[in-house]
């Protein structure tokens, strides 16, 4: 089940939450025939849990919101980044277990 | 989690979470360390027309789930992370867990195999900006746009056959000048207008990583060594599998491709450790196979339960009891 602290993104409100947010948030892109991305969804979910109000945790559905994916190069999924002050600090493409995605996230904290 | 188990299966794709199921109805508790595929192969598939008692075909994330439901059902306990290390010299086997230490008496590996790749710098640059082993995954980011797979064998033509509902034009890079895949898949490519091959061709390298995306490729004809440059946006391998089983190198009998080897059922050449699936099968590989070995591993580890020596169980056994009539 999904935790009621992810947020959803969408191309509608990317900019406000994601780009202009002043705390680092990271961004699932996924979609619902993707496997990898049902694989990664738990640990994502863990993620807003362990964050909650350091790091805002949110998914983005490229299905929906194709100019987000656009936008941002979006060639394979499930695609993760991490933003900090409007930048994309970090990138990570494919599965990742929550070990490796925490540590990428604390450098950010 | 306890840290000791009777019975511990590395993997949760078809065999995997098959020794789980049998395991747990024989009241092993067994315990499933998913890894980091979880549900394994059968993830990146979409409809699965070939698992018996389907008939109209099931999706292949579906089917894991209802496989893992149908395991944690009878008490198989499934837990997130990757087995760091194994020590299989003495019993019980010492397992590393996410950075936590663990033993069981019994282990049954399931890892599967995964997908290979070219071994191009530029390609595991490029992984995620153009270059792809998941066609379900990432061809939707390919809509109108030329792409290339790169193999010969089912899966390849499985994936660029899939890929035309996307890519304005898929080409097929082959090694050779014939193909191993199946007739089937073979006249189901060759009837696709929107297929073309690339025959006796190796790719060289992947453009461009000074951009950050897929460019291109640069080809290399095996017969008249000559270069020539491929513009595609994606390159989706599909070359094969390895197995997964770095963790256990030096300690189980392999053959020269890395896949365990078995005899006896699932039984490697240690004593309680039983492999099942694409790990010990580069033959067959197939969901259902894998879930028949699968169950295979679970009763030879049963059985191998019920009659290996318990000197040390029950010495351990013992003093208890005899604390216990002290009480």
């Amino acid at each position: 089940m999904a935790s009621e602290k992810i947020q959803i993104f969408t191309d509608g409100n990317f900019d406000q939450t994601v780009v202009k947010a002043e705390k680092p948030v990271l961004v699932d892109f996924w979609a619902e025939w993707c496997g990898p991305c049902r694989r990664l969804a738990p640990t994502v979910d863990a993620l807003a849990n362990d964050y909650d109000g350091k790091v805002t945790v949110g998914k983005l559905n490229v299905d929906e919101n194709p100019g987000t994916s656009a936008r941002f190069s979006i060639r394979g999924i499930p695609t993760i980044l991490i933003f900090k002050g409007g930048e994309i600090v970090e990138s990570i493409v494919g599965l990742a277990d929550k070990d490796q995605l925490k540590l990428l996230i604390d450098k950010h904290v | 989690m306890s840290p000791h188990r009777n019975v511990t299966i590395i993997g949760s794709g078809p065999a995997g979470l098959t020794a789980a199921l049998y395991a747990a109805r024989a009241n092993l508790k067994p315990l499933v360390i998913e890894g980091i595929e979880a549900g394994g192969q059968l993830m990146l598939t979409t409809m699965v027309e070939n698992f018996p008692g389907f008939r109209e075909g099931i999706m292949g994330p579906d089917l894991m789930g209802d496989m893992r439901a149908q395991a944690e059902r009878f008490g198989a306990e499934i837990i997130q992370g990757n087995v760091t290390s194994a020590d299989l010299s003495r019993r019980p086997f010492k397992l590393e867990v996410n950075d936590k230490l663990m033993y069981t008496e019994t282990l049954i590996i399931a890892t599967g195999a995964s997908a290979r790749l070219l071994g191009l710098p530029a390609e595991r640059k490029l992984l995620g900006h153009g270059v792809s082993t998941c066609a379900t995954c990432d061809g939707f980011f390919f809509r109108g746009k030329p792409i290339a797979v790169v193999g010969g064998g089912d899966s390849a033509l499985e994936e660029a056959t899939f890929l035309t509902k996307f890519a304005s034009k898929v080409t097929v890079i082959h090694r050779r000048d014939t193909l191993r895949a199946s007739k089937i898949m073979q006249d189901k490519a060759f009837e696709n207008e929107k297929i073309d091959f690339a025959w006796n061709c190796e790719v060289e390298d992947i453009l461009d990583t000074s951009k950050g995306h897929v460019t291109g490729i640069l080809l290399r004809d095996t017969i008249s060594g000559e270069r020539t440059e491929l513009p595609v946006d994606g390159v989706f391998v599909a070359i094969g599998h390895t197995p997964n089983t770095g963790l256990f190198k030096g300690q189980l009998e392999m053959d020269h491709n890395g896949y365990i080897v078995t005899g006896k059922g699932t039984c490697t050449n240690i004593p309680g450790v039983f492999a099942c699936g694409d790990v010990q099968d580069h033959i067959y590989r197939q969901a259902i196979t894998a879930a028949g070995t699968g169950c295979m591993a679970a009763i030879d580890a049963e059985r191998w339960l019920e009659h290996v020596p318990r000197d040390v169980e029950e010495e351990a056994t013992g003093t208890e009891r005899g604390v216990r009539g002290k009480g």
